[in-house]
């Protein structure tokens, strides 16, 4: 990542009294938080709470209903590259008529206008994407016939081309086999130490990602709020956030998950 | 030998009829569509269109019968129709595979509007038939022109918003994020399918439209995965099937828009039972276990410390 510095390049989303409305309905208010750049962040919430809302907001998709929204000090939608998005159910679609290394091509150039051929150097930048994430070997192939967790890298890869500074992932665990988790999440902590770049995950089950993550963004009673995670992974907080009894329970290895409490 | 081929409709003087200027003309106009179609099924095929490009050619069928009772040209009408419908589903936006249900009912209605249009004029019977099934053979000079306009408009248009439009045909949501305008774009895509359509209509008509639109698009994605190999296959299978279409017609005297059909159908199917073959056995190679089992071919031990944080994926779920 050679980017210029700046003074906002420590500060990697800003939130000013924000409040998210679709339609009519008022979703979440008040936001108001700062998140630094270079961590692991956790968007967590209960079904409905607004998380996609949220994500839509920081991507430049929803504009804020009031108050004021900042990602690396500009806003959303200014710096497109600056951002890569993994999206939920990703390749669903489509998938059956492109080679995954094409997708992460279009990561590159899809913006552009009228046809045009890549060149040499994009094409050195999506081999090294690929490489970077593992994907090099199954870069050839159509897209719907990879695994999940190859189409997952695959969509990784995708996002990570323009060299953002801030990763989107929405659900990146979910549908994907013990294994493929595990190397998902081992991918994911190795991009945060590599290449520094900013992390947030839009995830349901915490505990795969519970080694990584530092700090959460949670939407509690129609609010988002910013937490480091030793303040978010408490009982009580969880409980109130997903309207049902959670325990968090840490095992004599030191380690620490979380479940429904009976 | 002969009397048999004579009872399938043989005609011996089919050289002649070959070189006939209608028959040129069906020629070149055939060859201008199916290139259209081929530059358009890709996309048709990739974005699932697929259904509303069959909806829009049903809703010209009241434009065409509509413009016989006003007076006008009936293409001006099929185009008009076919554009505003175009507008319609492009601006709804959703993925056509959705509504279903809302284009399924709108064909039918349409449809039903353009036979009763077609019942308050008398003479337009033979519209009728022309719109549904397309006549190959009576393309005019004019309409030659205006085929290759509306081609150098499709190709340019297309030629122009390549990259953007792939993109979000592919991968509607990333491409949104990164600032492609993907609902104006499924606009532009909608207009210009309307003109495809209201070109393919008349070469092949509103009922064996998607066999021509659609089939060698779907054809050529078989046979390989880069869009822009795959548009030229689409292309050529195509343009082929208009040939042979027509070359076989001059010679047994059968409908050109059914053999036409025919062709490339027949290609479709030699492929996809090809492919189906073909696939399942480079499946076994690449898998040896399928994906989503345990052990999928994916190469772990390339992972950076992966002990470290794999324990995380073996927990319990909360």
């Amino acid at each position: 990542m050679s980017r210029p510095k700046s003074e906002h390049d420590s500060v990697a989303l800003a939130f000013t009294d924000v409040s998210a409305v679709r339609g009519r309905r008022l979703i979440w208010s008040d936001g108001n938080f700062e998140v630094p750049a270079g961590g692991i962040v956790a968007l967590i919430g209960a079904n409905g709470a607004g998380k996609t809302t949220l994500l839509h907001m920081i991507l430049g998709l929803v504009p804020p209903a009031s108050g004021e929204v900042r990602v690396f000090g500009r806003k959303p939608g200014e710096d497109n590259d600056g951002i890569g998005y993994v999206p939920q159910d990703y390749a669903a679609t489509a998938g059956d008529a492109i080679r995954a290394r094409d997708v992460v091509m279009l990561g590159l150039t899809g913006r552009r206008w009228a046809f045009g051929r890549a060149t040499a150097a994009q094409r050195q930048t999506v081999e090294e994407t690929l490489a970077a994430v593992d994907a090099t070997e199954f870069a050839d192939r159509r897209l719907a016939l990879l695994s999940g967790g190859q189409r997952q890298r695959i969509a990784i890869a995708e996002a990570l081309v323009s060299k953002p500074r801030m990763l989107i992932l929405d659900e990146p665990l979910a549908s994907l086999d013990l294994r493929s988790q595990g190397e998902i999440v081992a991918l994911l902590a190795r991009l945060h130490r590599e290449l520094g770049v900013t992390i947030l995950v839009v995830a349901h089950d915490l505990n795969p990602l519970l080694s990584l993550l530092d700090s959460a963004i949670y939407l509690l009673d129609g609010h988002p709020h910013y937490a480091t995670m030793t303040d978010v992974v408490d009982d009580a907080l969880l409980s109130h956030l997903y309207g049902t009894p959670i325990r968090v329970v840490h095992t004599p290895q030191g380690e620490m998950y979380m479940r429904s409490a009976p | 030998m002969t009397t048999q081929l004579m009872a399938i409709g043989y005609q011996q003087d089919w050289w002649t009829i070959l070189a006939s200027p209608f028959m040129r003309n069906a020629l070149i106009g055939g060859t201008v569509v199916a290139l259209a179609s081929g530059l358009m099924g890709y996309f048709i095929v990739v974005r699932r269109n697929a259904f509303a490009a069959h909806a829009l050619a049903h809703m010209g069928l009241p434009g065409a019968t509509g413009a016989v009772l006003l007076g006008i040209p009936p293409v001006l009408g099929l185009a008009v129709f076919c554009a505003g419908g175009a507008l319609v589903i492009g601006a709804l936006g959703k993925r056509a595979s959705d509504r279903d249900v809302v284009t399924g009912t709108t064909l039918a209605f349409a449809t039903g509007l353009g036979l009763f249009f077609n019942s308050l004029a008398t003479k337009s019977s033979s519209t009728m038939t022309n719109v549904l099934f397309g006549n190959l053979l009576a393309i005019s000079h004019q309409q030659l022109i205006g085929f290759s306009v509306l081609f150098l408009v499709l190709m340019l248009c297309i030629g122009l918003i390549y990259r953007p439009l792939l993109y979000s045909s592919i991968n509607a949501p990333v491409a949104e994020a990164k600032g492609v305008p993907v609902r104006a774009l499924s606009v532009v895509f909608m207009l210009l399918l309307a003109l495809a359509v209201t070109m393919a209509v008349q070469a092949v008509g509103t009922l064996l439209l998607f066999a021509l639109l659609v089939t060698p698009a779907a054809t050529g994605i078989m046979l390989t995965p880069r869009p822009s190999l795959a548009m030229a296959i689409s292309a050529a299978i195509s343009v082929c099937s208009v040939w042979l279409g027509l070359g076989a017609s001059a010679m047994f005297n059968v409908p050109p828009s059914f053999l036409v059909v025919t062709v490339a159908c027949g290609i479709w199917l030699v492929v996809w039972l090809l492919d189906h073959r073909g696939r399942r056995v480079a499946d076994v190679l690449d898998h040896p276990t399928r994906p989503g089992s345990v052990a999928p071919a994916e190469p772990a031990g390339a992972l950076l410390q992966p002990k470290s944080v794999d324990s995380g994926g073996s927990r319990t779920p909360a």
